[in-house]
């Protein structure tokens, strides 16, 4: 019974996230893979990008504090955060980076930083949703080898 | 194996039985797929790998493209194809792809976030398979294992075709298919010893197929048998009954020679091509050095190009032109010249005309930009010879690819090429001069130059049908092809030297003598250019290009980098103008190139902006000559070694493509000359 209510919240929840186009598609090609033998895959998965992007955000806003601006090199970290957002299939990030370079791309630096400000909102948003997500899960599924 | 036999009806067949690393996932294929993997963030590499996994390959993973890269060199037969991204700290992805393609021919798939036009038909030049857009899914890589078998398809047919005619010479020892999975990866002069073994294993296995032949390790001391036996005949003279006779090696059969003959043929085109381009600009009378020496000056440049294997053909291309462009004016003497000496020249210049429609062709419209806005004095010629250069190389890679094992010391760079532009080899000439042109002005030294090579980017222009039939597209090895030899070159020595035409690469080695020897004399050239041309989907004209492109290079025999550069410059310039010229279009397209490259070039770079502006400014000319001028300060360091030997030279060509990386002049001034080929 406590299981089913959670397995029941847990698919809410993760529905939810479809719903709001918080995860696309590509988060469930990534269940898809997970299994018997890697049955915490997207858990990890996301975990490694969570860690990562925040590395990325960060250093992004550091870069965005430098006189001048190396939009290069801002540019190349949103690059890598695009290819990672939409790997796992963070919907709204991944719609926030490419906003970001394109007003990065236009030159103008203003815009940019309110776009970059932006996209941590999101991602801090993101990150706040999935973290219990996968927490309810691993609680889930703890309880149900018991 | 019983496999092969098993396999026997499919060509493949003899591949997955020829998978070293066993035979009994032949059976199985694509089950068992050794994949490398290559990206360097954790992510993706972890979703990947998991993706790949699922779809039962063998998975390695790396998120450095170093680190890829020595596991590549330490067992080059272990792996069947390769996954890069583009975008990466340590190294380009394009210019990883370059490297594969030289050192291992191996099919390479390019991954991106970035979908832009520009990427993706950097991707298409630089030789790669493939290019798939992040997100993968795993549905795209459920069928990655279709470029392999192309891949060996492909070689195994080109072998077919060149030793089609005697088929009872020997047995095939084994089928190009298990040549191709074992000595591609080996892909060069050096792996001959494990060719051999290999050689011997696949008798065993496929002795019967008639499709199947055996494969000639082509190892360093058989090449240099082969380029003195084509060298004391005369290019124009070197047929293969008679080079196998002068060779005297016993085993070897006519039709290894006969094939080994087409891609070397294609190497010196390829290297003519090149070297046209940096000769053209400085110094278009040594052509009479048909050796690839020629690449002295072209050499820096043209292991760079070749290095790029994928990405120099365009980049270089789009440099030479630019630099041609920037020269153009200063060199107007050298047209001359070079005219004077070839006669192929003569029909270059219809041959460019037709390598400017070809350009168009492929690149549509970048390519004919580039050469149209370089207001080079060049004569069409030098359009042709970049678009010879651009097509040798493609076309050689074509042709080598059965042989990856022939040519060690072309394969690596053939085999890169090939592998990488199976689908357009035109458009990789074309790409990379128009992505690099835009790189050029920014930075010289993006080694990346991405080389369009990456012409893995499956058939987007449609081109890639032409470039598979012969075996894939290995535009990228096709660069390096030249380079290679230029190393070698000098030590084989010029003894076409005074063949016109030949001796663009200005004496760089015996191999490009004999190349350009044989790219004028012979007639083979023909039919690799058809080849090409095929791709090109301008027959005619590809050829014509690729001879004037031949022509070129001899012409060029400038002996320092320095001239090469230049001339290979301001022919670009020339033959961009002269394509202009031409071809009403050329100009609008090269002016639309030019816009190309600038904005597709600023998001790769980030420089962009730099890059922008040079061209907007079409300053590209000056950007470019900037650079091919740094080029030649730096590649004659590396491309010249005073060693020749194979062994030198392939490290001088790696150690030149990794220089290519550091130096970003180099880099772009090669990419410039294979950009210039109009495509």
């Amino acid at each position: 019974m406590e299981s089913k209510h959670v397995h029941e919240q847990i698919a809410a929840m993760r529905q939810s996230f479809f719903n709001e186009e918080v995860l696309n598609k590509n988060f469930s090609q990534l269940e898809q893979l997970e299994g018997k033998d890697n049955p915490n895959f997207v858990e990890e998965v996301f975990t490694m990008y969570l860690r990562d992007s925040i590395a990325f955000l960060e250093t992004i806003e550091e870069a965005m504090k430098t006189i001048p601006i190396d939009s290069i090199k801002v540019d190349s970290i949103l690059h890598q955060l695009k290819g990672s957002s939409a790997s796992v299939g963070a919907n709204k990030v991944l719609k926030e980076v490419n906003k970001t370079r394109q007003v990065l791309g236009k030159g103008n630096l203003e815009r940019t930083k309110a776009s970059i400000l932006e996209l941590r909102k999101e991602y801090d948003s993101f990150k706040a949703k999935l973290e219990p997500y996968f927490q309810l899960k691993q609680a889930n599924s703890m309880a149900q080898e018991k | 194996m019983n496999v092969s036999s098993v396999k026997g009806s499919m060509s493949i067949s003899s591949s997955t039985s020829t998978w070293k690393a066993g035979d009994t996932i032949s059976d199985q294929f694509p089950a068992g797929l050794r994949v490398l993997v290559v990206d360097d963030d954790p992510t993706c590499l972890m979703i990947l790998e998991k993706m790949l996994i699922a779809c039962l390959y063998k998975v390695t993973k790396c998120n450095r493209a170093e680190t890829a890269l020595s596991k590549l060199r330490e067992n080059k037969n272990g792996y069947d194809i390769v996954l890069s991204d583009v975008h990466m700290p340590d190294m380009d992805g394009f210019k990883l792809l370059e490297h594969i393609g030289l050192e291992m021919d191996l099919p390479v798939i390019m991954m991106s976030a970035d979908d832009g036009k520009q990427v993706v038909m950097k991707g298409v030049t630089h030789g790669a398979c493939d290019y798939l857009i992040k997100p993968v899914r795993i549905e795209a890589l459920k069928n990655i294992w279709q470029h392999v078998v192309r891949k060996r398809k492909n070689e195994w047919k080109e072998f077919e075709q060149s030793g089609s005619v005697e088929e009872g010479d020997r047995q095939p020892k084994q089928s190009d298919d298990a040549d191709y999975s074992s000595s591609a990866n080996e892909g060069n002069w050096k792996g001959s010893k494990k060719r051999k073994d290999e050689e011997e294993e696949t008798d065993e296995r496929d002795d019967t197929s008639t499709l199947k032949k055996p494969r000639v390790v082509w190892s360093v001391e058989l090449h240099q048998q082969f380029v003195a036996a084509v060298n004391q005949l005369g290019i124009d003279k070197a047929v293969p009954k008679k080079i196998l006779e002068l060779m005297n090696v016993p085993g070897l059969t006519r039709e290894n020679v006969a094939s080994h003959l087409q891609k070397y043929r294609l190497y010196l085109r390829r290297l003519s091509g090149v070297s046209q381009h940096q000769s053209n600009l400085s110094t278009i009378i040594s052509a009479q050095d048909p050796t690839f020496g020629s690449l002295s000056s072209l050499s820096g440049l043209d292991l760079q190009t070749l290095a790029a294997t994928g990405q120099l053909p365009a980049q270089s291309l789009a440099r030479l032109q630019a630099a041609g462009l920037g020269r153009a004016t200063a060199k107007s003497g050298i047209p001359i010249t070079l005219v004077d000496q070839r006669n192929i020249f003569s029909f270059e210049n219809p041959k460019l005309r037709f390598g400017e429609g070809q350009q168009q062709h492929m690149t549509n419209k970048q390519q004919v930009n580039l050469l149209h806005g370089i207001p080079t004095t060049m004569e069409p010629k030098q359009l042709v010879s970049l678009r010879h250069a651009a097509q040798s190389i493609g076309n050689m890679n074509m042709q080598v690819p059965p042989h990856g094992a022939q040519n060690s010391q072309n394969n690596p760079l053939l085999m890169q090429m090939g592998q990488q532009q199976q689908q357009s080899r035109g458009q990789i000439l074309v790409d990379s001069t128009i992505n690099h042109a835009p790189r050029l002005s920014s930075s010289m030294g993006q080694p990346i130059l991405s080389n369009g090579i990456a012409t893995n980017v499956s058939s987007r222009n449609g081109i890639p049908e032409n470039i598979r039939a012969p075996g894939y597209s290995q535009t990228p090895s096709m660069l390096n092809f030249p380079v290679n030899h230029a190393s070698e070159l000098p030590g084989n020595s010029f003894a076409l030297g005074s063949t016109p035409g030949v001796s663009i690469l200005t004496s760089k080695g015996a191999f490009q003598e004999d190349v350009n020897s044989e790219i004028k004399g012979s007639g083979g050239l023909m039919p690799s250019y058809d080849v090409f041309n095929d791709l090109n989907q301008h027959k005619p004209q590809s050829w014509e290009l690729q001879n004037v492109g031949m022509a070129f290079d001899t012409s060029q025999h400038s002996n320092s980098l320095q001239g090469n550069l230049d001339l290979t410059q301001s022919a670009l310039g020339q033959q961009g103008f002269s394509s202009g010229q031409m071809n009403g279009h050329n100009r609008s397209a090269a002016v639309a190139n030019k816009a190309m490259f600038s904005t597709g070039d600023v998001k790769e770079l980030g420089s962009a902006q730099n890059v922008n502006q040079h061209l907007n400014n079409l300053l590209v000319d000056n950007t470019i000559r900037i650079k091919s001028e740094r080029v030649c300060d730096t590649s004659p360091a590396n491309i010249f070694p005073d060693h020749f030997g194979q062994d030198d030279l392939m490290s001088a060509l790696l150690k030149q493509q990794e220089s290519v990386a550091s130096s970003e002049n180099e880099f772009d001034f090669d990419g410039y000359s294979m950009n210039n080929i109009p495509v």
